[in-house]
C-alpha cells in the first residue's frame, strides 16, 4: 500500500472487523438500534458520523498539545457538538425530510460513545494523519454495521430497500407476496436491531475464535 | 515543574478563545444556511396543511407521504381557496381578514406563515391574537377549514393542523413534534393516532365546545363512538397525549365564534 504504511493501514482495517466499535467494543449501540429501520437513515447516519469522526479526530489531534488537561473533556464535547450542529444545519438546508427522520438522533451523535471514546483514547495522543485514519476507520466500522442492520430490517420489515419495493407489491400481492409471503412488522421495532447485531456478533466470533473471551 | 497547559490563566484564556472561535463559526453557518432552511419549513407548512385536508400521497395504512415538494406550490394554490385571518381577543373575534386584506396590510406576507407561537405569546401578554384559518376543498368536494394549533409535549413543542367541517367535526388531523420520545410520544405523528381523530365532534349537539380528549382506559378503543369527545391514548405517552388534548381545546375554542357565525349566516 503505497500511501499508507502497514501500521497506518491497520488503523483503518482493524475497526472494520476485529476491533469493530459496535460488535466488539459494543459502543454506539443506541443509534444502531434507533435509526436502522430504513437503509436510507442508516446510510445518512453513517455518513454524518464519518464526517464528525474524521474532522473531529483531526481537530482534537491538532490542538492536543494546546488543550488544558483540566478542561479536556469539555473541549472534546465542544468540538463534537459544534460539528454536529453544522451537520444538523446542513441536513436541514439540503435534506430536510431526512433531517426530520433523523430528528433527535443527529443530536445524539454528540453523546455517541464512539466519538468521545476515540477522541480521548486516540486523538489526544497521536498526530493528525493517524488520528484521521483512526476516525475514518472507526466510523466506517460503525457505518458498515448500521448498513447491514438497516438492510435486513428494511428488507424484511417493509419489503423495500432505500424505499424502493424489491419484493413486489404487498397490497397488490405481486412478486414474492403472491406466494403468501408477508412483511414482518416486528423487524421495524428497535429490539430487532439488537437481535441482528447479536447475530452479527455470533457470526463474527464463530469465524474468528480469537475474539471469544472465556 | 507544572506544565504550561495546566496553569489556571492558560486554561481560562484557552476557554475564552475557544468560545469566540466556535461561536462565530456556528453563527456564520447558521446565518448562511438560514434562507434554505426557511424555504424548507415553508414548503413543509404547505404540505402539512394539505395533508390535513386529505391531499397527500399516502399509500397503504401506515403511510404518511406528503405531496411532493415539486407539486406542493401548485396544489396549495388550487386546494386552499382562501386563507382567512381572524383577530381574536378575550375569546371573541374582533376582525376577519381575507388573504388579500392580510397581505396588503403585511407587506405581502401569506397568512399561512403566521407564527402560531408568537401569536400565542401575544395573547398571553393581553394583546389580540391572529388566528389563521385555511379554507379548502377535500377530495370529495366538501368545504373544510384547517386550523394550526400548538402546545407543549413532554420535552418540547408539539403542533398540528386539524381540518374540520362547518359543524366543527374533525375531517383530518396532522400532528408533529420537536423532540418527543421515539416510540412513545413521537407516535402522535403515526397514522393510527392521527386517523382516530377523523369524525370526532368538537361541539355537543347543543353547540357547547367540548374538545377531544386523548383518554386512557377509553371504553371505545376501536373508536366507533364519534361523539364521546375521546380518542384512545398512546401507551407510555401520557404527557404528550395530554398536550394534544390541551392544544386542541385551547386553540380550537378560539375559532368557535367563527363557526357559530357561519351557521347563522347559512
Amino acid at each position: 500500500m503505497g500511501l499508507l504504511s502497514k501500521k497506518d493501514a491497520k488503523l483503518i482495517t482493524d475497526p472494520l472487523a476485529d476491533n469493530n466499535p459496535i460488535t466488539i467494543q459494543v459502543l454506539g449501540i443506541c443509534s444502531a438500534l434507533a435509526i436502522t429501520a430504513e437503509l436510507k437513515a442508516s446510510l445518512v447516519m453513517a455518513i454524518a458520523v464519518l464526517f464528525v469522526m474524521g474532522v473531529g479526530n483531526v481537530v482534537i489531534s491538532l490542538i492536543r498539545n494546546l488543550i488544558p488537561s483540566k478542561i479536556r473533556i469539555i473541549v472534546q464535547l465542544i468540538v463534537v457538538a459544534s460539528l454536529v450542529i453544522i451537520v444538523d444545519q446542513v441536513l436541514k438546508a439540503y435534506a430536510y425530510e431526512l433531517s426530520k427522520t433523523l430528528s433527535v438522533f443527529v443530536g445524539l451523535i454528540i453523546t455517541n460513545c464512539i466519538i468521545m471514546g476515540r477522541f480521548e483514547a486516540f486523538a489526544l495522543g497521536n498526530g493528525p494523519w493517524r488520528a484521521f485514519l483512526d476516525g475514518i476507520g472507526n466510523a466506517v466500522g460503525y457505518g458498515v454495521i448500521l448498513i447491514i442492520v438497516g438492510f435486513f430490517r428494511e428488507l424484511l420489515g417493509s419489503g423495500t430497500l432505500f424505499g424502493i419495493p424489491v419484493l413486489g407489491d404487498a397490497i397488490e400481492k405481486t412478486g414474492l407476496y403472491s406466494t403468501g409471503y408477508e412483511n414482518n412488522g416486528f423487524m421495524l421495532m428497535p429490539p430487532m436491531a439488537l437481535i441482528i447485531v447479536g447475530l452479527l456478533i455470533w457470526v463474527q466470533r464463530s469465524r474468528n475464535k480469537d475474539l471469544i473471551e472465556d | 515543574m507544572e506544565k504550561r497547559t495546566d496553569k489556571n490563566g492558560y486554561t481560562i484564556i484557552f476557554a475564552i478563545i475557544m468560545v469566540v472561535v466556535v461561536g462565530s463559526l456556528l453563527a456564520f453557518t447558521a446565518s448562511s444556511l438560514k434562507p434554505n432552511i426557511a424555504e424548507n419549513e415553508r414548503i413543509e407548512k404547505q404540505q402539512n396543511i394539505l395533508y390535513a385536508l386529505g391531499v397527500n400521497d399516502n399509500e397503504g395504512d401506515g403511510d404518511i407521504t406528503f405531496v411532493s415538494t415539486k407539486e406542493v406550490a401548485a396544489l396549495f394554490k388550487t386546494k386552499v381557496s382562501e386563507q382567512l385571518v381572524l383577530e381574536s381577543k378575550d375569546g371573541k373575534i374582533i376582525k376577519t381578514m381575507t388573504r388579500q386584506e392580510f397581505m396588503d396590510a403585511n407587506n405581502g406576507k401569506e397568512p399561512y406563515l403566521i407564527d402560531v407561537k408568537k401569536q400565542q405569546a401575544n395573547a398571553k401578554a393581553g394583546e389580540s391574537r391572529l388566528l389563521p384559518l385555511f379554507v379548502g376543498q377535500s377530495k370529495d368536494g366538501e368545504t373544510q377549514y384547517v386550523a394550526p394549533i400548538r402546545g407543549k409535549g413532554l420535552w418540547d413543542a408539539i403542533w398540528g393542523y386539524v381540518a374540520v367541517d362547518k359543524d366543527m367535526i374533525v375531517r383530518g388531523a396532522f400532528f408533529d413534534h420537536a423532540a418527543e420520545t421515539p416510540g412513545l410520544g413521537a407516535n402522535i405523528k403515526q397514522r393510527y393516532f392521527m386517523d382516530d381523530f377523523d369524525g370526532e365532534h368538537l361541539l355537543t349537539d347543543a353547540g357547547v365546545f367540548k374538545g377531544i380528549k386523548v383518554a386512557k382506559g377509553n371504553a371505545d378503543p376501536k373508536n366507533m363512538d364519534k361523539t364521546d369527545y375521546e380518542v384512545d391514548a398512546l401507551a407510555g405517552a401520557t404527557i404528550t397525549g395530554d398536550g394534544v388534548s390541551a392544544m386542541i381545546k385551547a386553540d380550537f375554542k378560539l375559532y368557535m365564534p367563527y363557526f357559530q357565525n357561519l351557521k347563522k349566516v347559512n
